[in-house]
């Protein structure tokens, strides 16, 4: 086990941190799930973080000058490199603690970005970041598009979904591919730690994003997100869509320490997936034989995690 | 003491950055400039340089990774080429309007297709917009002198920009030259410790890298261009001090026996020193002819130009770049709107020479000179012409 | 997007650009996108805080008693809060004009 988790007992409900370490006057859309999710990743790491920023939603919402919505340090650079931007963060404290030039006291280095900027241009990035070691963590807010350019398809978008490089039409059904598994891409660089969280399970997340900062090298939380605009959903059915997607086994909830997966919370009792599709316009097109195929598929690949939990 | 040894231009620059004692240094290899960080990982190895060597796994990291060490505070510098630096390219204009200061030793290099090691200049030419501060060092004893300069400069609390330090690809970076290397105490003395304005610090955070929108945009890059082109006064007087210290004089604009002369050859880099000798044959042989060294690019010192170019009415330019579809090479387009319309401003012929390594010797010099005073007399049909290049 | 604060000058604008005050996004005021405003019902609250929690904007506050509530200088009118809310105590209620 990670020493570091011995001492945490984890964020209640009751005590929740107040401070809010991300202002508002932020320009996220209504009821938007990533930003939330942004500010439940804020809470959990208080105030002595340093930020690096991928360009994408969370970046220009809350940052068009004058105006920013941060109260730590933050940085922005470009799209793709905000986990060597923090490498260079990181690499920088270790070199001026040991000089003396700055205090011992220890600073998480956070690198957001969304899932395009993690899965898919930035993928190299992160990668090289985890395998050199770098003490800091990686969170995805994962919308599954690219949201900020107007709703276009990534690696992360899902089977079936409309967006607009993947519309729908006579010769198509909107997204080709299965979404990218990032999450598993993460674990095969052997790091100590790689959750998956969800803004509905808001304790949980929290405590993943807590147990990512503790622990020492590079660490990963993928955070499902979701988006209103982008989806074609009502924005105050943001919370409710993030909980259906792990009730219907969507997104499963998990944890992967040092290599060992541990299911969050097992879904016994799925509701099917026809639960969480309807009510968002990016899967309206979508007819039975679609509906059927995700369903057997959402099914295999979580049993493919509950025997991953059970032989780790 | 300063010490005088025969040494690799590439480990004496590796060293010069040791001397500087730079912190963070994030690299990626590339010929030509691979023996600079090879050098100075070993140096991390070995204890002689406190410092972290992030070996990152592109350039484009690498510069990523300038961008975060320099804003949280430590003193940075990487070393690329050609294909490299292109790489970059993205994240270069960004610690320059951020007011991010950082060095980076180029090794010019060619690029591709084809793909070439060998030298010139075409690397940094596309790069001449990166509102970074930019010199271009003659020989090795400029290389490790321009380095340390570099990062005076660079962090002058009101400069604070990114610079680079220009080195011919192989011409210079793999020779080795005698050269003095600085006494650690006197590096100290010139080089007092990094103190940025502004950095990532949870003590007092700050915002860097927000949105622009239309109505901040344009001042924000004015604020830049104003930035850098105030840096020449400090670059000044770092050289200044640096002659204090190191006894070695510098200038934005290098002259050779450019009195009384009819045609003043104008290059930059390393070539100058097969310029020198041409100019020597040239004079012996009763031509009026000198040469200007350009050693500042960016900011472009205009006025110490036409200072050194005098009363000359004929230059001959050499660009080592060739820009295709362009009326000339980046150079000649410089210097050519400098003088554009100024009364008495001498004739500008703009030559491209010593592509993807090709030597540009002695007898290239005085073809240029040739055509020059011809075209003096008669202009020619072309913007610029190749020298060198074999039509059959 | 027009906006007042951001006329600055070459000469005025921040070192770097850099934003050096924090949090002053709190000087926007997005409460004006909104069209319906959250409306609790004290009676039913039983101040779990969920409100509080799931409000992509921050806006909620606990008052003395504990109770949440709602600075209406920047709820963007999701209805979140409302649709959270376990014992159903916040009404979206249409903003007028
Ligand atoms: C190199 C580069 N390519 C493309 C873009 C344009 N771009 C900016 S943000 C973005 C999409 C961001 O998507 P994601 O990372 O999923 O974040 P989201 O906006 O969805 O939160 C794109 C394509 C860019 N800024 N830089
Ligand atoms: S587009 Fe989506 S992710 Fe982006 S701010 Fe709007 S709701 Fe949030
Ligand atoms: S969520 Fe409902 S019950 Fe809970 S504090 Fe808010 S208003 Fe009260
Ligand atoms: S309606 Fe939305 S923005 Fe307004 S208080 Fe409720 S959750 Fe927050
Ligand atoms: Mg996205």
């Amino acid at each position: 086990m990670i020493p570091e988790f011995e001492k945490f007992k984890g964020f209640k409900a009751k005590s929740m941190p107040k401070e809010e370490l991300l202002a508002p006057g932020h320009r996220a859309c209504q009821g938007c799930g990533e930003v939330l999710a942004l500010r439940m990743v804020m809470k959990a790491l208080g105030k002595d973080v340093i930020v690096c920023n991928a360009t994408g939603c969370m970046e220009i919402i809350t940052s068009p000058y004058p105006h920013t919505a941060w109260n730590v340090p933050w940085i922005h650079v470009a799209f793709e490199n905000a986990a060597a931007v923090a490498s260079g963060v990181e690499s920088a404290r270790k070199v001026l603690k040991r000089k003396k030039k700055i205090p011992k006291k220890h600073v998480d280095i956070l690198a957001v970005g969304g899932d395009g900027a993690t899965g898919d241009i930035g993928l190299q990035w992160i990668s090289g970041a985890m395998e050199r070691g770098h003490d800091f963590l990686y969170v995805c807010l994962d919308n599954e598009a690219y949201m900020n350019t107007g709703v276009q398809r990534s690696g992360c978008t899902p089977y079936g979904a409309m967006t607009t490089t993947s519309p729908p039409g006579k010769k198509s059904f909107g997204q080709v591919t299965w979404k990218k598994n990032i999450p598993a891409i993460m674990v095969a660089h052997n790091i100590p730690y790689v959750a998956t969280a969800s803004p509905a399970y808001f304790l949980d997340l929290m405590n993943k994003v807590k147990k990512a900062a503790l622990v020492k090298g590079p660490a990963y939380v993928h955070i499902f997100s979701p988006c209103p605009t982008g989806w074609g959903s009502a924005g105050e059915r943001s919370i409710e869509f993030a909980r259906l997607a792990v009730e219907t086994k969507v997104f499963p909830l998990y944890e992967v320490i040092e290599g060992r997966y541990i299911m969050s919370r097992k879904i016994k009792k799925a509701k099917p997936v026809t639960e969480y599709l309807k009510g968002q316009r990016r899967f309206r097109h979508l007819d039975e034989a679609h509906i059927d195929y995700i369903q057997k598929r959402v099914d295999a690949e979580y049993e493919k995690l509950l025997r991953l939990s059970e032989m780790t | 003491m300063s010490k005088r040894v025969g040494i690799e231009v590439s480990i004496a620059i590796s060293e010069a950055v040791g001397l500087a004692r730079a912190e963070v240094i994030p690299a990626y290899p590339i010929t030509p400039q691979t023996h600079i960080v090879e050098h100075l990982s070993e140096m991390v190895a070995n204890g002689q340089l406190d410092a972290e060597f992030v070996p990152v796994e592109s350039e484009h990291a690498a510069m990523s990774c300038c961008c975060g060490a320099a804003a949280a505070g430590a003193r940075v510098f990487t070393s690329s080429s050609s294909q490299g630096l292109s790489l970059m390219s993205e994240v270069l204009y960004i610690p320059s309007t951020m007011r991010i200061p950082m060095v980076m030793v180029v090794a010019n290099r060619a690029l591709s297709a084809p793909i070439s090691i060998w030298n010139d200049h075409q690397d940094i030419m596309v790069q001449r917009d990166i509102g970074w501060i930019q010199t271009f060092a003659e020989n090795g004893q400029e290389a490790v002198d321009l380095t340390i300069h570099a990062f005076k400069v660079a962090e002058n609390r009101n400069v604070s920009l990114p610079m680079i330090v220009n080195i011919d690809g192989f011409t210079l970076s793999h020779v080795i030259e005698p050269i003095e290397l600085p006494d650690q105490e006197d590096v100290d003395k010139y080089l007092p410790p990094f103190k940025p304005r502004y950095k990532l610090d949870p003590r007092r955070p700050i915002t860097m890298g927000p949105v622009g929108i239309p109505e901040v945009y344009t001042e924000a890059k004015m604020a830049h261009d104003m930035a850098i082109k105030n840096s020449k006064r400090y670059i000044l007087k770092a050289w200044k001090e640096f002659e204090e210290v190191f006894g070695r004089k510098y200038e934005p604009i290098d002259t050779y026996r450019t009195e009384d002369a009819e045609v003043l050859l104008v290059g930059m880099g390393s070539i100058c020193e097969t310029a020198m000798t041409a100019v020597d044959q040239m004079r012996d042989n009763g031509q009026k002819v000198g040469l200007l060294k350009i050693r500042l690019w960016r900011p472009f010192p205009a006025q110490e130009f036409r200072k050194a170019v005098g009363k000359t009415k004929i230059l001959a330019v050499i660009d080592r770049c060739l820009p295709p579809g362009a009326v000339c090479g980046p150079v000649g387009a410089e210097l050519r709107s400098m003088f554009y319309k100024i009364p008495g401003s001498p004739k500008i012929f703009s030559f491209v020479a010593g592509l993807g390594g090709r030597d540009v010797t002695v007898s290239r010099f005085e073809e240029m000179v040739d055509k020059a005073r011809a075209f003096a007399k008669k202009r020619p049909r072309e913007l610029y012409q190749v020298i060198g290049v074999r039509e059959k | 997007m027009a906006n007042s604060d951001a006329i600055v000058g070459w000469k005025t604008i921040t070192f770097g650009c850099h934003i050096l005050e924090p949090g002053n996004s709190a000087n926007f005021r997005t409460g004006d996108w909104r069209s319906q405003r959250p409306v609790t019902d004290k009676e039913k609250c039983i101040k779990c805080g969920m409100c509080w929690i799931f409000c992509p904007d921050m806006t909620y506050k606990q008052d003395e008693e504990g109770y949440f509530e709602a600075d209406m200088e920047y709820c963007k009118g999701c209805g979140i809060c409302a649709h959270e809310c376990p014992k159903d105590a916040i009404t979206m209620v249409p903003e007028e004009g």
